[in-house]
């Protein structure tokens, strides 16, 4: 889901146009990685190819279709870095020329999309795609990448104040649940038809990674993702949590000082109070998954 | 005695997959020479002509204005050797036609004002100068294929080599094109099947077949031997 | 297709046209953020911005209707929330979603509508973005067209060969048909990049990206800089204050 500029509320935008700037970053010189000067052309290309590759309708029976979003099939055939680059020039030409999705909301529409996304998608089948477990670890990671970016996205929302009542919120989330199946099942599919074409298009990651540890990386991830959805629909129990904390009136500190003069007509009362909880949560969130998978990291290369 | 600018001595070449294409091609091209390339696909002109600015990599000597074609010597070479492809989408990468035609003289050194001129110059050679601004996905394959010798012709090389150059131009811009080349001072390398093109600016043919040169001369004896004509009839007397 | 009339606008010759990327971008994100930090005053806010916006567009003589028109694509997506909003019983934000999501699209739009996309994205680099990431979205858009067409030509041929069967069978191939193409499209696409880097290597490209520009920031780059960046935030300032 592109989110369009005017959506968010200032901390979110800000924060993560600030935390895209690190995290994308980080993925170019990644990809740039290894001097193989074929990298530029082949993800300019291979996004076009993505851009394309949309229009191509899968029929899901009565009357509708669906299309690829790509961010696991890049990751699969490019490896994540390189798909993360992709896909963060595929939301630039998005915004720029096609206007589908915010300037000021690159930064959140990379974070959800380029990077969790492919990151999510990336995992299953970097844990279990080298065994038998393959097509199915395939299928799992196209469903999280886009399940974790529409997830993030909507919370995103949420936290800027946009308005989702119950039954709305359930019926959105049923719909990005059948949106992700159906993208695990043409990224499954069109790896299939790729194979048949050419074996080394679709990388090969190394067998034998440890079982438990990866389903317990996996439960993590879709925790904080849930967990971020609920802190988001739910401002006011991390509210609490912040003031025990002390976390929301430091951070509330820090946010008033450089608008002293401008308070009153940019913080509302209430209304930042709940964006900060909403905030402080995800930062907890992200934080906690920092340290269980650098801590799964390490166990891995000990 | 006219100087040799490209020298092939058993040059030999497998694909990855073990398949070979080259077995041994002994070749010599002197300098303002214009050769066809003629041999049934899958013959290895093409991966002949790869082998000439060091795209492939094979075994035995290949030697392009006295320079041997390893890897310290590319930069020099593929300054002297220009390739225009069979696909001219695929060649004029850049976002406009000045853009790609400056695309040789950038990657060489050369200060931006000075690439643009010899672009803008190499543009003029070609009739293009026009649609400079342009970009390329616009223009007609005739246009194209004329704008990418214009991108060749920037780096001032010696020889020109291009992949079956009228694929995709109608008789109008196949004859356009041969006037172009055909007033262009270099040694050329035409890998060929269109054997009025190839009669109207080439003195000499050779005959690929299965990795190897089995004929070396006029183009019309050539062509009579391997019954390699379309039209039954004898060959039009060439320039 | 929609960029072909994007790319046509923005090789105009207009004064706009000829200002330094850099003196669009950087009023363009102080527009953005005004907009997007409103709460104030927003319709009267909207409408000063509208009016900049269509002066904008004006001067630089792009078809207007065309342009506002283009912006609406964002609405549909924006209605849903603002209807949502409104049954929530916040009419106001929904309101806001509307109006500020179609000016960010106008305005976004108006730059790139009056700037080609090579020399916006030099201007993106002389602003510190990677230039690896700025080379791999020019080359995105040179190919654009080229391989959605090959896919339309696909989708034309696949719907050529359709022939009628049993409808569960159908929906099962067709799945099947649609991902062989997708994964031809996907071979192809990468031949094609082998190709474009091949030609690359025998131009004398070594790896080494080069500015992709040269840009000169003159003095009336810096003014209008100033004064556009200045003019949302002074109108937003004056209108909060008759407010």
């Amino acid at each position: 889901m592109h989110i369009p500029d005017g959506f968010l509320s200032t901390p979110v935008w800000v924060t993560l146009d600030a935390a895209a700037v690190p995290a994308v970053g980080y993925m170019v010189r990644r990809a740039q990685r290894g001097f193989d000067d074929a990298k530029v052309p082949l993800l300019g290309v291979m996004g076009a190819f993505v851009f394309a590759a949309q229009m191509i309708n899968f029929p899901v029976g009565i009357g509708t279709t669906a299309h690829l979003l790509g961010g696991a099939l890049l990751a699969y055939t490019l490896g994540p870095a390189a798909a993360s680059v992709t896909m963060a020039s595929i939301l630039a030409i998005q915004a720029l020329v096609f206007q589908d999705g915010g300037i000021l909301a690159l930064g959140p529409n990379m974070i959800n999309m380029a990077v969790a996304g492919v990151l999510a998608g990336y995992l299953p089948f970097y844990l279990w795609g080298g065994g038998r477990w393959r097509r199915a670890s395939i299928f799992a990671g196209g469903v999280l990448s886009a399940l974790v970016s529409a997830v993030l996205a909507l919370a995103e929302l949420l936290i800027s104040g946009v308005r989702m009542p119950l039954p709305i919120l359930a019926v959105s989330l049923s719909l990005f649940l059948v949106a992700a199946v159906l993208e695990g099942a043409i990224t499954v599919a069109v790896i299939g038809a790729l194979e048949k074409i050419q074996p080394n298009f679709v990388r090969e990651p190394r067998q034998g990674r440890p079982f438990a540890l990866g389903a317990l990386a996996l439960a993590g991830l879709l925790l904080a993702a849930v967990g971020v959805l609920v802190a988001a629909a739910a401002p006011d129990g991390i509210q609490k949590l912040g003031i025990q904390t002390g976390i929301a009136s430091r951070a509330q500190a820090l946010f008033s000082t450089p608008f002293t003069g401008y308070q009153a007509a940019f913080l509302a009362a209430g209304w930042q109070r709940k964006t900060l909880g909403g905030l402080a949560g995800l930062a907890l969130v992200y934080g906690a998954c920092l340290i269980f998978g650098r801590a799964v990291a390490r166990k891995r290369s000990a | 005695m006219k100087r040799p600018v490209i020298e092939t001595r058993d040059l030999r070449f497998r694909y990855g997959d073990g398949a070979p294409a080259l077995n041994g091609v002994n070749f010599r091209l002197d300098e303002g020479e214009c050769v066809a390339l003629l041999g049934p696909n899958g013959s290895g002109k093409t991966t002949f002509v790869l082998h000439l600015n060091g795209l492939l990599e094979g075994q035995g000597s290949v030697e392009v204005c006295g320079l041997s074609v390893e890897r310290r010597n590319l930069p020099a070479i593929r300054r002297k050797i220009g390739l225009v492809f069979q696909d001219s989408e695929s060649q004029l990468f850049m976002p406009t036609v000045l853009e790609d035609v400056a695309f040789g003289p950038i990657n060489r050194g050369l200060g931006r004002p000075e690439a643009l001129e010899r672009a803008m110059a190499a543009l003029k050679t070609v009739g293009m100068e026009g649609s400079a601004a342009r970009a390329p996905y616009h223009l007609s394959a005739g246009e194209q294929k004329k704008v990418a010798i214009a991108g060749i012709l920037a780096t001032d090389p010696e020889i020109l080599a291009l992949d079956e150059p009228t694929t995709f131009l109608d008789p109008p811009g196949q004859r356009a094109l041969a006037e172009l080349l055909g007033a262009l001072p270099q040694a050329k390398i035409l890998v060929t099947h269109n054997i009025p093109f190839a009669l109207a600016l080439c003195r000499r043919a050779v005959f690929f077949q299965e990795g190897v040169i089995v004929a070396d001369g006029p183009v019309d004896e050539v062509v009579a031997r391997f019954g390699w004509d379309f039209a039954t009839a004898a060959p039009q007397p060439r320039r | 297709m929609h960029h072909i009339v994007l790319d046509r606008w923005s090789r105009g010759a207009s004064p706009l046209h000829r200002l330094d990327p850099r003196a669009k971008i950087v009023p363009l994100l102080a527009l953005l953020a005004a907009l997007a930090t409103a709460r104030h005053a927003l319709p009267e806010f909207s409408a000063a911005v509208f009016a900049m916006l269509c002066a904008a567009l004006l001067a630089a003589r792009i078809p207007l209707f065309a342009a506002l028109a283009r912006a609406a694509l964002v609405l549909p997506f924006a209605a849903v929330f603002a209807a949502v909003c409104w049954l929530s019983g916040d009419p106001a934000r929904g309101l806001a979603l509307a109006l500020k999501s179609y000016l960010s699209a106008l305005a976004v739009l108006t730059v790139v509508a009056t700037t080609p996309l090579p020399v916006l994205l030099r201007g993106l680099e002389l602003l510190r973005v990677p230039l690896f990431l700025l080379t791999v979205a020019q080359f995105l858009y040179r190919y654009l067209f080229v391989i959605s067409e090959e896919a339309q030509h696909m989708r034309k041929a696949a719907a050529a060969r359709g022939t009628p069967m049993r409808p569960l069978e159908s929906l099962g191939a067709r799945f099947r048909a649609a991902a062989g193409a997708l994964a031809v499209l996907f071979a192809r696409s990468y031949g094609r990049a082998q190709d474009v880097h091949r030609a690359m290597l025998a131009r004398g490209f070594t790896g080494r990206l080069h500015p992709l520009f040269d840009l000169r920031f003159r003095p009336a780059d810096a003014a209008f800089t100033a004064l556009a960046s200045l003019a949302p935030v002074a109108a937003r300032l004056a209108i909060e204050r008759i407010r």
